[in-house]
């Protein structure tokens, strides 16, 4: 029986893996995500226009602008002379970011007053605006600072697993989660279904092998698949971006692991539902972008409301994610790991059986 | 290119229509992946950490220390969680319990008293880079605020000082689904114009009901018009739902024209469907092509569109590559349609590079269609 399973798995990787473009394709897409995400995946700003209307004919004002042009934030400072003028640089979107001086500003400076200074974002990116409004009061208030204003006394902020806050660290170990996802639902999702749309599962279905060894023999070339894509772009974040990797290499490799189990649970039963090769292309693609969305990877999970946040729960993806990431950053050794490892477990349990049971109808 | 046939091209059409309708997985990236795209990004996907949980360790019984202690649970942004001890804490940090860590020294009193430094210390989860820097502002914040009703308590009058005054213009409440939202919609139509037709020609190949119909007198450009026009129909349906339901339901403005936004909707549809349909004649295999409109059609309208992630942070090798995909900029469209008005000087630039890439792409695959016909 063995003998036969092995047939099967070797028959099925041939399939995915005997024609160069099927090929290409499993292996092109990895490469140029692993290239290009992790530039593009960034919450940082950087390169911005500010858009400076300034009033005042005072020293202090000039200073800041100076001051606040050098940040990596702002590329350029962009003067203008009027409201309008102001209003025109935010609408076209030439500045994410105004800072508009009152005529009295350097006079109140000196003289000890408060000083209003008057800060406009674009709403149409308020993130960005934020994060960059957020660069501008550091820079003012350290101006304060130096000029003995009793201005609050900073704070000693450590961040720790990511002491610069570097946003590569946060995108590649989730890209190792996110990418593989696409690989081995792919793979085992159109599998059964494209069998079906040739005619040839039929054969499959009287051939000796039992409903389970079926499930196994196309399970497992889509977790191979799976294990390798993720040890590739986990190889690539560690040894080519540098990403601290401070883990434990085999719990890495057990979450892969039971996440591409999970997901080959879950491809296989969208496949065994669908006719065609199209609908379970359309399967796949309804469950993987709502999985993605509610991983926390875009945005944090306890925002969410009380019902998303218990689907994120029950989200191979969310799980595999604090793993990876815990792997890469935290140090995570098994012990660690394990609050997300069983319920991993637990779902790869429940979508395996579900396929298996979708595999025994279609014989009975 | 030859003539074109209207009845048999209403045949060809209404035969594509009938296995749009027919398929029920059709529908369901067509209307229900929409509906539910939109709502998640409108619920889910929530960038302005309303609230966070962090942990309080205060190793100091002063009144300082307790009253800024009650300073920090005042701050409505935070869920304060407390600790027997600092490896406690760092413990819950580490398995993402809680994103930060306010530790008050024991000596935070006494020095806060003679004046010197402030003995709290802050730790950020910084797997978290976000969350991160919200959670060392929102602290900053909360401390500033104490300092100054400290100093007020002290001498009966507020701080003199520069006092940033930030507004945002057409969101003035920053919500984050207000901007989602439509920069969505693009992902959404990326999905219904490249991913449903990257499948449409492929499927004939493998069916081989391409032969059957290269043995009627259809033309090029009749199979072409036959697979574009059904879908763009789909597409329009779809876009009418997801505006509705941005505007209706979720209660995001929309501030432009609606003409206005039609004629980008079919622009960008048009690249959209090209590129599709480009993908799906060349590579011929569904398998294949669903892959490919996946990594260079959905993929890239969710990280390279704008709609998340700035264009303007990205290196410039990124910033270039962009610009060759329609999603970036139908979400510059799209946010400013629905959140400032029609301001022509950044809608007309997007048309334009939107019709630029429609007849590109629908010229490449009308060449290919050609070639495999004769």
């Amino acid at each position: 029986m063995l003998r036969r399973l092995l047939a099967l798995i070797r028959k099925e990787l041939q399939i995915v893996l005997g024609n160069p473009k099927s090929r290409g394709m499993l292996i092109l897409p990895v490469v140029l995500q692993v290239l290009l995400f992790p530039f593009a995946a960034t919450m940082e700003v950087r390169n911005a226009t500010l858009a400076v209307y300034n009033q005042d004919a005072g020293s202090a004002s000039v200073e800041l602008i100076q001051r606040l042009g050098r940040t990596a934030a702002f590329s350029s400072v962009k003067m203008v002379h009027s409201e309008p003028e102001l209003r025109q640089a935010i609408e076209s979107q030439e500045a994410l970011l105004a800072v508009a001086f009152p005529s009295d500003f350097s006079r109140r400076m000196l003289a000890g007053q408060s000083a209003p200074l008057q800060t406009v974002i674009d709403g149409r990116r308020s993130n960005s605006g934020q994060i960059a409004s957020a660069y501008v009061t550091q820079v003012v208030s350290g101006y304060a600072l130096e000029r003995g204003a009793p201005a609050a006394s900073a704070l000693a902020v450590r961040n720790i697993y990511n002491p610069n806050l570097h946003s590569m660290w946060h995108v590649l170990p989730s890209l190792v989660a996110i990418i593989t996802t696409i690989g081995c639902l792919f793979v085992t999702a159109l599998s059964v279904a494209r069998e079906r749309e040739e005619g040839t599962f039929d054969q499959l279905l009287v051939s000796p092998l039992t409903p389970i060894y079926i499930m196994i023999g196309k399970a497992v070339p889509g977790i191979l698949i799976a294990l390798v894509q993720g040890l590739f772009i986990a190889g690539a974040a560690a040894w080519g971006f540098r990403v601290p990797f401070t883990g434990s290499p085999v719990v890495l490799v057990a979450g892969i692991l039971c996440y591409g189990m999970a997901l080959a649970g879950i491809g296989l039963f969208i496949s065994s539902i669908c006719m065609t090769q199209q609908q379970a292309f359309f399967g796949v693609f309804t469950f993987m972008s709502p999985a993605i969305l509610l991983s926390g990877y875009v945005g944090p999970i306890e925002n969410m409301p009380l019902l998303l946040r218990g689907l994120a729960w029950i989200n191979p993806l969310t799980h595999t994610i604090l793993i990876v990431k815990g792997v890469f950053l935290k140090g995570f050794g098994f012990a660690q790991a394990w609050p997300h490892l069983w319920p991993l477990l637990a779902i790869a349990l429940c979508t395996l059986s579900a396929a298996l049971a979708m595999f025994r109808r279609h014989i009975a | 290119m030859s003539r074109i046939s209207g009845r048999r091209l209403l045949a060809l059409c209404r035969k594509e229509s009938y296995q749009i309708v027919r398929d029920p997985s059709n529908i369901l990236i067509a209307f229900v992946l929409p509906v539910m795209l939109l709502f998640l990004y409108g619920f889910a996907i929530n960038l302005d950490v309303s609230l966070v949980r962090i942990g309080v360790l205060r190793l100091d019984d002063g009144p300082a220390a307790v009253s800024f202690e009650q300073q920090l649970q005042g701050t409505p942004a935070f869920e304060i969680h407390h600790g027997p001890s600092l490896q406690a804490l760092q413990g819950s940090m580490a398995r993402g319990e809680i994103r930060g860590l306010v530790v008050i020294q024991s000596d935070f009193s006494a020095r806060w008293l003679h004046g010197r430094n402030a003995a709290i210390q802050v730790l950020t989860d910084g797997s978290e880079p976000n969350t991160a820097n919200f959670v060392s502002s929102y602290v900053q914040g909360a401390w500033q605020k104490w300092q100054e009703a400290r100093a007020g308590l002290a001498d009966g009058r507020p701080v003199p000082g520069l006092e940033l005054r930030p507004r945002a213009w057409y969101n003035p409440a920053t919500v984050s689904r207000d901007y989602l939202v439509p920069g969505s919609i693009a992902v959404v139509m990326t999905v219904i114009g490249a991913l449903l037709t990257s499948l449409v020609v492929a499927r004939e190949w493998e069916r081989g009901t391409m032969e059957a119909l290269l043995a009627t007198p259809v033309t090029a450009a009749e199979l072409l018009l036959s697979k574009i026009l059904p879908y763009y129909l789909l597409g329009m349906v779809a876009m009418v739902l997801c505006t509705g339901g941005a505007v209706l339901l979720m209660g995001v403005p929309f501030r432009g024209s609606f003409l206005v936004l039609a004629v980008s909707s079919t622009l960008f549809l048009g690249a959209a469907l090209g590129f599709g349909l480009f993908l799906s004649t060349v590579l011929r295999n569904q398998f294949n092509a669903a892959q490919a409109a996946l990594t260079a059609g959905f993929l890239p309208a969710m990280m390279l569109s704008g709609f998340v992630f700035e264009i303007g942070s990205m290196p410039w090798p990124l910033r270039l590559l962009t610009r060759l995909f329609p999603a970036r900029y139908f979400t510059s469209s799209l946010q400013t349609l629905f959140q400032a008005g029609t301001v022509p000087s950044i809608i007309l630039p997007n048309d334009l590079c939107l019709a630029l890439l429609m007849v590109f792409w629908l010229t490449l695959t009308a060449r290919k269609t050609t070639r495999t016909l004769d």
